[in-house]
């Protein structure tokens, strides 16, 4: 069994069989992370270039250490110090980096697509990282590694998530894979960040958290980036906590304990209260951990097929 | 194909236990001792070692289970991908005395990956190599310190050990795989 594509683009499309692949082949990497030497061989040899047009700190370090792990030699681009900025296009930049003899690129663009558009021009295997509002496939699998680890399973998982689906890449992600694995998932959200045509994604849709809160397993909070308020979707970050903001009393309705995730970084008492980000049932930080994992099966179920 | 039982389920068995003497003499019993199998037929073996040496000195032995995916030298270049598994050693083997086992020892290069893949969980005291099968044809200078029987084989020939874990029997057929037979195999 392998992967049958040489890229990692997004979930979309991908088969329940390819999914688990990834997150069987995560458990034994998760494993590698718990040794002395957390270091194994199967990349020697190989170069992976991160090519970050967008920050990041959590998935690039994420990405670099799943890289430096599988011993990879690893180079990184970002914009700021680099002749982008002296406006050269992501074509030459991507072939002038491939003329160097590199074996894998991991990018994150502001640009829906900028990922399938590199794979047409390079002949390096490529993992998106993030390419605008469209897809984090890494983040969508590390999710449901981190659900999967806790819940034994992902069929008929009960899964929210809440704040703003509109421009989020993880909430794309989480739905195409969670659906495809058998999860149910629904989004909740102010009107204006919920996309109108999300239900053809399978996905049932809330506005109110009170109305779905009794009916789940899990609530992945999404991160309200601060710049929407400014394009009027939504009045003010107060009325916003209020209203979806994911606190210990709002949840405590649930008959039984929900699972908190966050893709980070978090704004604390924004989307998330800081007591239940910082609770037993928040998985937070296992999702950090399990992110290097995933990374690593994905680099290395790419990385060592012809 | 041409098919021989070389070992039938009542020598195996005998083989084991003689294999599970064998370490037990030569280490003055079971002190600092922990047997770890090479997935996945190594790993039975390991087991049933185990159960074998607590039956004999009375103290249980630590077991682990060894995948050597990552350590392979022919991970790139494979048409297909050996299914990673995970390596199970919940112990420090530092210090220790790991006797390796594995069913069939051949060209010598999974034990190759072995060895490095367990000197990077730790430092042991003393790795020793047991296999229940040694077919020769060694592409590395790797020689086994406890082996259940000598079987010289040709190229041509395949060896198949079956364990009650996974198959009907416990036994070790040799097979004749005709060339062409092998190169669509392979």
């Amino acid at each position: 069994m392998k992967l049958t594509s040489r890229h990692l683009l997004g979930l979309d499309g991908m088969a329940k069989e390819e999914l688990a692949l990834i997150l069987d082949t995560a458990v034994s990497f998760r494993e590698v992370l718990d040794r002395p030497i957390k270091k194994v061989p199967p990349l020697q040899g190989k170069t992976v270039v991160n090519l970050f047009f967008e920050s990041s700190t959590r998935t690039r370090i994420s990405f670099e250490l799943a890289e430096r792990r599988l011993s990879a030699d690893v180079v990184n681009f970002t914009t700021a110090a680099s002749s982008v900025s002296k406006g050269e296009t992501l074509k030459d930049t991507a072939r002038n980096i491939e003329a160097m003899k590199i074996d894998m690129v991991v990018i994150r663009h502001a640009a829906p697509g900028s990922a399938h558009f590199l794979t047409r021009v390079v002949d390096a295997n490529v993992i998106n990282a993030g390419d605008g509002t469209h897809e984090h496939p890494t983040q969508g699998l590390l999710d449901m590694y981190t659900l999967r680890e806790k819940f034994g399973t992902l069929e008929g998982l009960r899964v929210c998530i809440v704040g703003d689906i509109s421009h989020s890449r993880v909430a794309r992600s989480n739905i195409f894979g969670l659906t495809t694995m058998g999860a149910k998932v629904s989004v909740c959200g102010p009107a204006t960040l919920i996309p109108k045509d999300i239900e053809q994604l399978g996905v049932k849709v809330y506005h109110r958290l009170d109305g779905i809160i009794p009916e789940v397993d899990v609530l992945n909070v999404l991160r309200i980036q601060l710049e929407r308020q400014k394009s009027g979707l939504f009045p003010s970050l107060r009325e916003y906590h209020r209203f979806f903001g994911v606190t210990k009393e709002k949840v405590s309705k649930a008959p039984k304990p929900i699972t908190i995730m966050h893709p980070g970084p978090i704004n604390r008492d924004v989307e998330l209260s800081a007591d239940l980000a910082d609770s037993e049932h928040s998985v937070i930080l296992q999702q950090v951990t399990n992110g290097v994992a995933i990374r690593m099966a994905v680099l290395y179920l790419l990385g060592t097929t012809n | 194909m041409n098919k021989s039982k070389t070992i039938d389920s009542e020598n195996f068995r005998r083989t084991v236990n003689r294999l599970a003497h064998e370490i037990v003499e030569r280490n003055i019993g079971t002190d600092n001792l922990v047997i770890v199998g090479i997935r996945t037929r190594g790993e039975y073996l390991a087991r049933r070692l185990a159960k074998k040496i607590e039956e004999i000195e009375g103290k249980s032995v630590q077991v682990g289970i060894l995948d050597i995916t990552l350590y392979r030298d022919d991970l790139r270049g494979r048409l297909d991908q050996p299914q990673l598994k995970s390596t199970e050693i919940l112990f420090d083997i530092t210090g220790k005395v790991v006797v390796l086992v594995d069913d069939v020892l051949f060209t010598g290069r999974t034990v190759r990956s072995a060895l490095n893949a367990l000197t990077d969980l730790g430092r042991p005291a003393l790795i020793e190599l047991l296999v229940l099968i040694d077919r020769g044809h060694r592409e590395l200078p790797i020689k086994a310190d406890f082996v259940g029987k000598s079987i010289p084989t040709s190229f041509k020939q395949e060896i198949k050990v079956m364990m009650t874990e996974t198959d009907s029997e416990d036994s070790v057929y040799v097979l004749d795989v005709a060339e062409e037979e092998k190169e669509t195999r392979q």
